[in-house]
């Protein structure tokens, strides 16, 4: 490929290795930048929580209001409308709390004192989605007895050769498939949109400052482009913790539907 | 700076998803315009489409960082 740049250094793309970033220490036991943003989004949460709902009203002041928004997508459009009316109520905090947590995270890697979404780094949607993990394999036990769990997994009425094949396959699917997915998926968009976003704002820098004459200029699409995305993944951010929810409501629905 | 086959790889494994995601949105788009009153039902199936569909893109770009490391 040939570079009309004089390029005094290389233009290094961004890469998975740029995720890395430990402040204290090195290795297995470093205290990294997604940890502190972490623990940090956790505090606020916790702290906004608690003022918001100290002083609870039958007419709502303007924290409440906005706080029975969130809690009201939660509970009714996914968790009474997916895992139905009977059975939604125990899985409300661990909906709400996934929400909230996933959403604050993911705008994190817009909001400009931090501009690190946490989700990036695989260990911390891999530590949410076997939360949801455990818990639909508990209820799916606690409900059927692990017998009448297993049977469950088969829908009735397959000829006999199938239902072999059916049983591992759905195995599979509840076992390895549902929380690789889980994990790949949240860690995947946050991964890919803010190495899009590195990549619009490296590539501009280096045609501003390496680049020769009028391939100056390319550098102001390359900063739009980077305005545009980040409103982009605003979107991203809110879609992904709400598919999050929606997934894990799904998958404990299933154990409270009598057939497939 | 130098290209990698893994993340052109992953071009065109997107072609799939992308392909299917569009279906999908195309299907929701039309039911809307046919009955409006089932706008809220369709919104979450077609966001579940959507996202299983998507998964399949995800899993590209991570196998795409995977081996061009």
């Amino acid at each position: 490929m040939t570079i009309v740049v004089s390029a005094a250094e290389e233009f290094v793309p961004p890469s998975a290795p740029d995720f890395w970033q430990p402040l204290v220490g090195d290795g297995a036991f470093a205290i990294t930048r997604t940890m502190v943003v972490m623990v940090l989004v956790t505090i606020g949460l916790a702290v906004v929580m608690m003022l918001a709902t100290r002083r609870l009203g039958v007419v709502p002041g303007r924290g409440q209001f906005r706080l029975e928004g969130v809690y009201g997508l939660v509970r009714n459009s996914v968790g009474r409308d997916v895992i139905g009316s009977a059975h939604f109520k125990p899985y409300i905090p661990l909906l709400l709390t996934l929400f909230t947590l996933i959403l604050v995270n993911n705008l994190m890697g817009i909001v400009p004192p931090v501009q690190f979404p946490t989700m990036s780094r695989i260990g911390f949607p891999l530590a949410l989605a076997l939360g949801v993990y455990v818990v639909y394999l508990v209820a799916g036990v606690r409900r059927r007895g692990l017998v009448g769990f297993l049977k469950n997994l088969v829908p009735g009425g397959l000829p006999f050769w199938v239902v072999p094949v059916v049983f591992v396959l759905e195995l599979v699917t509840f076992l390895v498939t549902r929380p690789v997915t889980l994990t790949l998926r949240l860690f995947g968009n946050m991964f890919a949109g803010h190495i899009l976003l590195l990549l619009f704002a490296l590539g501009g820098e280096y045609l501003l400052l390496s680049g020769e004459g009028l391939l100056k200029l390319v550098a102001i699409p390359a900063f739009l482009m980077f305005f545009l995305f980040s409103a982009f993944e605003i979107l991203i951010a809110f879609l992904q913790a709400y598919v999050f929810i929606l997934l894990a409501s799904v998958y404990i629905a299933e154990v409270y539907a009598d057939e497939h | 700076m130098e290209g990698n086959l893994a993340i052109i790889g992953y071009g065109l494994s997107a072609i799939g998803p992308g392909v299917g995601i569009g279906l999908i949105f195309a299907a929701y788009v039309s039911g809307v315009a046919r009955q409006p009153e089932t706008r809220g039902v369709l919104q979450t199936i077609a966001i579940l489409g959507f996202v299983l569909c998507e998964q399949l893109a995800i899993f590209g770009i991570a196998l795409a960082f995977v081996f061009s490391g």
